[in-house]
């Protein structure tokens, strides 16, 4: 079952994951046992969570993390929108992200 | 759109992503201190736990903290702590949650002595990421504490050990192979054999002990030297079944078996990582401690040491005419464990070649059927043929391999 979104919350990286960016990649290292279904590797994102990722700063609520990358990118508001859903959804999961 | 496409795993236990890529560093390997709660006989590196002098010139957690945070600017994603048994360092728990926390993988060698309830609780909230590496010198006491000079350390470590097991946090075993403990071995191995982590891997067990790194103790030295294998059991050991080692030999190309002139480093050292000492001295590797060859990270920075300086080690040339005429002129190279780390423990400088390390390539060179039973590898000619002649038998059949080449002798 898909986990709830809700565009008027914050989102932030969860302190159990240590973001960091190497060779202008962000790679998602477990700190926490637990974390992902191999707790000895590690995860990157793809260019879209990447973009989605970076504006996740624990201040801004997500439409306006959805309205930022529309302002960027040349593509459909609502597409962005499902993406950003999407991205959330997929790292909450992984227990990478919490809401505020 | 496509389910969990967002995030990608990668896997880096045996490789890293990124490791191609310039001035990145790929791992590093530090000494968190030389000092150590047993006496191995055998060991290139151990002073006594109480050594103050050696307890006062240490990095500080300060100091340690600064080249982790450095290491993981430039990309390193693994850190290997090491000693010394690092786990004497009263801030080693600060150290490892720190390193985590800049979101490397820590890599723990640790002789188990001194793993203890809050440390187990630690690495069960905060997974080090890859398997604690445990060094095990024995199945019994008289041949545990035979070979670590250290009463008690049995019941210590196995203590450890247990206290691992017991609450599921992932380590692997290894030995050295000791008069002491030999008639262990076997017992050793079964028992490894149910560690889960070890996944059917037989453990090593150590036949080869370098001589003190710091060149500190030569009557130690002339110890190590008599109880280190004998060329003939190490070169057994390594072409034990011989496809294996044919296996792996396919995997060099002609191309790597060359004279390699006066060409010094052939290793990978400091190519995609490098070894801090406890005490700040950032090295090519392990065995390199020759004080012309390392840099002083109190002085400097971790990214110049690696970037520029250690760079700069590698081109050093070989001058010494018993290299240049010996391991210069050989086409073992590849398979040989020659290198200036070896000369430095061995003899103090960059370029002697070491006869210990020269006997055991030619046993194997020997059993393998590339040279024949008094030839000097370096005296050899026709050595192209002779490697050719080697790679297409192990393509075709990988056993025994008649040498039927003529002697010769390069001109001096």
């Amino acid at each position: 079952m898909a986990i709830e979104i809700d565009l008027n919350r914050v989102y932030m990286p969860s302190e159990d994951v240590v973001a960091r960016v190497i060779e202008n990649e962000i790679i998602i290292v477990p700190l926490v046992s637990g974390i992902g279904d191999m707790e000895d590797e590690i995860y990157t994102l793809n260019e879209t969570g990447r973009s989605i990722w970076e504006k996740l700063d624990g201040k801004k609520k997500l439409k306006d993390v959805v309205s930022e990358l529309a302002s960027e990118f040349d593509s459909p508001l609502q597409k962005i929108e499902k993406d950003v859903i999407g991205f959330v959804q997929e790292v909450i999961k992984r227990k990478m992200l919490v809401g505020k | 759109m496509g389910k969990d496409h967002y995030v990608i795993k990668q896997y880096t236990r045996k490789s890293n992503p990124w490791q191609d890529k310039p001035n990145f560093l790929n791992h590093l390997s530090i000494e968190l201190t030389e000092r150590c709660n047993n006496d191995c006989i055998h060991c290139c590196i151990n002073l006594h736990e109480d050594d103050v002098e050696a307890k006062k010139k240490e990095l500080s957690t300060d100091q340690i903290k600064k080249v982790f945070s450095e290491a993981a600017s430039m990309g390193c994603l693994k850190v290997t702590v090491t000693g010394g048994e690092p786990l004497l360092r009263n801030d080693f728990a600060e150290l490892y949650l720190f390193a985590r926390k800049l979101g490397l993988k820590v890599l723990l060698f640790t002789n188990a002595t001194l793993i203890n309830h809050d440390l187990v609780e630690l690495f069960k909230q905060i997974p080090p990421l890859v398997e604690i590496e445990v060094t095990v010198y024995g199945m019994e006491k008289d041949s545990y504490e035979g070979v670590t000079r250290k009463k008690g350390s049995f019941e210590q470590a196995w203590r450890g050990i247990q206290l691992l097991q017991e609450n599921k946090i992932p380590f692997v075993v290894k030995s050295v192979a000791l008069p002491h403990n030999r008639k262990d071995l076997t017992r050793f191995k079964k028992w490894a054999a149910g560690i889960p982590w070890m996944a059917g891997q037989e453990p090593e067990s150590y036949k080869y002990f370098g001589l003190r790194l710091r060149r500190d103790n030569f009557k130690k030295n002339a110890l190590i030297q008599e109880l280190r294998a004998r060329p003939e059991e190490i070169a057994e050991e390594s072409v034990r079944t011989k496809e294996t080692y044919h296996k792996a030999l396919k995997q060099f190309s002609s191309a790597f078996f060359k004279p390699t002139a006066d060409k010094l480093f052939s290793c990978h050292g400091g190519l995609n990582g490098g070894c801090v000492d406890a005490y700040g001295n950032f090295q090519l590797c392990i065995l390199l401690r020759h004080p012309d060859t390392v840099y002083d990270l109190k002085q400097g920075s971790l990214r110049e040491g690696y970037e520029t300086y250690l760079p700069r080690i590698r081109k050093i040339k070989a001058t010494n005419p018993a290299y240049l005429n010996r391991c210069g002129a050989c086409f073992l190279s590849n398979i040989c464990q020659q290198c200036p780390g070896m000369s430095w423990i061995e003899h103090g400088d960059l370029d002697t070649p070491v006869d210990y390390i020269c006997a055991i390539t030619h046993t194997q060179a020997r059993y393998l059927g590339i040279i024949g039973d008094t030839e000097k590898a370096w005296e050899v000619c026709d050595w192209e043929a002779r490697i050719s002649k080697f790679e297409n038998q192990i393509k075709v059949n990988p056993v025994d391999i008649h040498n039927g080449s003529t002697q010769c002798r390069r001109d001096k």
